[in-house]
């Protein structure tokens, strides 16, 4: 079984993985992996798929209760998640998808909807939204708990190339106003680049590389900077142009 | 070669026929528009060839009473009470059978659905009670409970819980495993749980069992009131066969059948209002 929080605790960081190991099998899927977020740090996790990088971000949500390994791991008690599907409740309404399990949470639920641009659809169907405002509906669940850490896997992955640059931007907007520490899954290099401060390389269920952001705002693909981070980062990622 | 030098003139061609042909605007593959009264239209022609074949004399009365006999003879068993008092016996054994077995339906499939020992427990036993028709147990039942109302009732209970119980267990077990992790991430509790996530997502398959559990409480109904009955709408009927009253057989077989109809109109008007977040094809 997985080992929760073990000998870690949580000092200045907001996430402390330690010699992580997860095995489905014979096969370790994550092989010793060492990570450390400070809080309010945006760091993506890049990876080829079959690299562990959702294994991870499963082992932090404590998702992983049927998977042998071990290592230690400590995590802040207050967690979001969002899934690459937006995973609303389909019988329930946009308000209450975003207020679940929460007390007496209507208003902050409706501050949480304006703030990611769907004040007035509080009453609709998750059916009858676009793909994008589902996945805005799930940030607006995620950050109306006011997580000190957010996981997000793959979110924007399902998602068209347009409804994804505006999702950057509002994920950017989002992360500045409430200031969690972010994990991102992605396989997507640019928009790491565009949204991260850091973006870590996972192959093998190893960490290969690590990079610091450290662009001009706004980030954009034409800046030298970018295009050198990039290489790097396709680099490690074993992909030689 | 030749495939590439005819291919130009294949092409003009495609584009001529394409200007040619208004363009036509209607899904190929659906089942198309809905016809107005559509549902009344098969109903009205069988009303009429039976019409037809009365005034003809084709249909012998004895067969086969004519639709203005029933009416009258309906008007006649209105007049003298008969019809009303049968029905509200009917219409009473009915509801609380429906009541009894909804209710005895829906708490064994939660029971089941919620914990792999109420699984094992009872799963078995009613697979068991699904594969012997209810019909088959009235020679015990009426063993145990003589053949008053309480074997009656019971029959009809046994006939509904059974689709209320199948439907219901099976909606709880297929709800996306997906909808359970995010109710952990969201750290629901065990009851917010069954509340926000396993009731509503049960209730389409509830429903469904509900439409079976209609219908099975008629068919039991009819068996029931056959069998030394005193009242009813089958003792109306029963009585009348050994008459040779064909018209108020027809007019009992009639009254289950608006019953039947009425019953199932309620219950998917329930899921219409219930199910109102669900998009289907036929919408």
């Amino acid at each position: 079984m997985a080992t929760h929080a073990g000998g870690l605790t949580l000092e200045k960081t907001a996430v402390e993985v330690r010699g992580l190991v997860r095995k489905y099998g014979e096969r370790a899927v994550l092989d010793g992996v060492d990570l450390a977020i400070q809080p309010g740090e945006f760091v993506a996790l890049l990876g080829k798929s079959g690299s562990g990088k959702s294994t991870l971000l499963r082992a932090l949500a404590g998702l992983d209760y049927d998977v042998d390994g071990s290592g230690e791991l400590a995590v802040p008690a207050n967690v979001s998640v969002v899934f690459q599907d937006s995973r609303l409740l389909p019988w329930a309404r946009v308000l209450d998808n975003v207020a679940l399990g929460l007390r007496a949470a209507d208003e902050r639920g409706r501050e949480s909807l304006a703030e990611v641009g769907l004040a007035g659809r509080e009453q609709a169907w998750p059916n009858e939204l676009s793909g994008g405002e589902q996945q805005r509906v799930a940030l607006a669940r995620s950050l109306v708990r006011e997580p000190v850490l957010l996981l997000a896997d793959e979110p924007f992955g399902a998602l068209d190339a347009l409804t994804r640059l505006k999702m950057h931007v509002l994920l950017r907007k989002l992360c500045a106003a409430h200031q969690p520490a972010v994990l991102l899954v992605t396989h997507d290099v640019d928009e790491s680049i565009v949204l991260a401060d850091r973006v870590i390389v996972l192959d093998e269920g190893r960490i290969v590389a690590e990079e610091p952001i450290d662009l001009a705002e706004p980030r954009s693909p034409a800046d030298p900077g970018f295009t050198a981070v990039r290489s790097i980062l396709l680099d490690a990622l074993g992909v030689s142009l | 070669m030749t495939q590439l030098a005819t291919l130009p003139g294949v092409r003009a061609e495609r584009d001529q026929t394409a200007v040619a042909t208004p363009v036509r605007r209607r899904r190929r593959l659906g089942p198309g528009k809905p016809i107005r009264f559509g549902a009344a239209i098969g109903p009205v022609l069988l009303l009429g060839v039976w019409s037809i074949g009365s005034a003809t004399g084709w249909l012998d009365p004895r067969v086969l009473s004519a639709p203005w006999t029933v009416v009258t003879t309906t008007g006649d068993l209105i007049a003298d009470g008969r019809l009303q008092s049968n029905l509200l016996t009917s219409a009473q054994r009915a509801f609380v059978g429906l009541g009894l077995g909804i209710a005895l339906g829906t708490v064994l499939a939660l029971l089941s659905g919620l914990s792999r020992f109420g699984e094992a427990v009872l799963d078995g036993p009613i697979q068991i009670k699904r594969a012997i028709p209810s019909l088959a147990l009235l020679p015990l039942l009426i063993l145990w409970l003589g053949i008053g109302e309480s074997m009656k009732i019971t029959t009809i209970t046994l006939g509904v819980f059974v689709p209320i119980y199948i439907h219901t267990h099976n909606g709880l077990r297929t709800i996306d495993s997906r909808y359970v992790e995010l109710a952990e991430t969201v750290g629901l509790s065990r009851w917010e749980f069954i509340r926000r996530v396993v009731l509503p997502g049960a209730l389409p398959g509830f429903l469904l069992g509900l439409r079976f559990a209609v219908t099975g409480a008629w068919l039991a109904l009819v068996v029931v009131e056959q069998i030394n009955s005193t009242s009813g709408i089958g003792y109306m009927m029963e009585l009348a066969r050994t008459y040779g009253q064909t018209d108020i057989i027809i007019v009992g077989l009639v009254l289950y059948g608006v019953l039947g109809l009425l019953f199932d109109g309620a219950v998917r008007l329930i899921q219409r209002k219930a199910l109102s977040w669900r998009r289907t094809l036929a919408d």
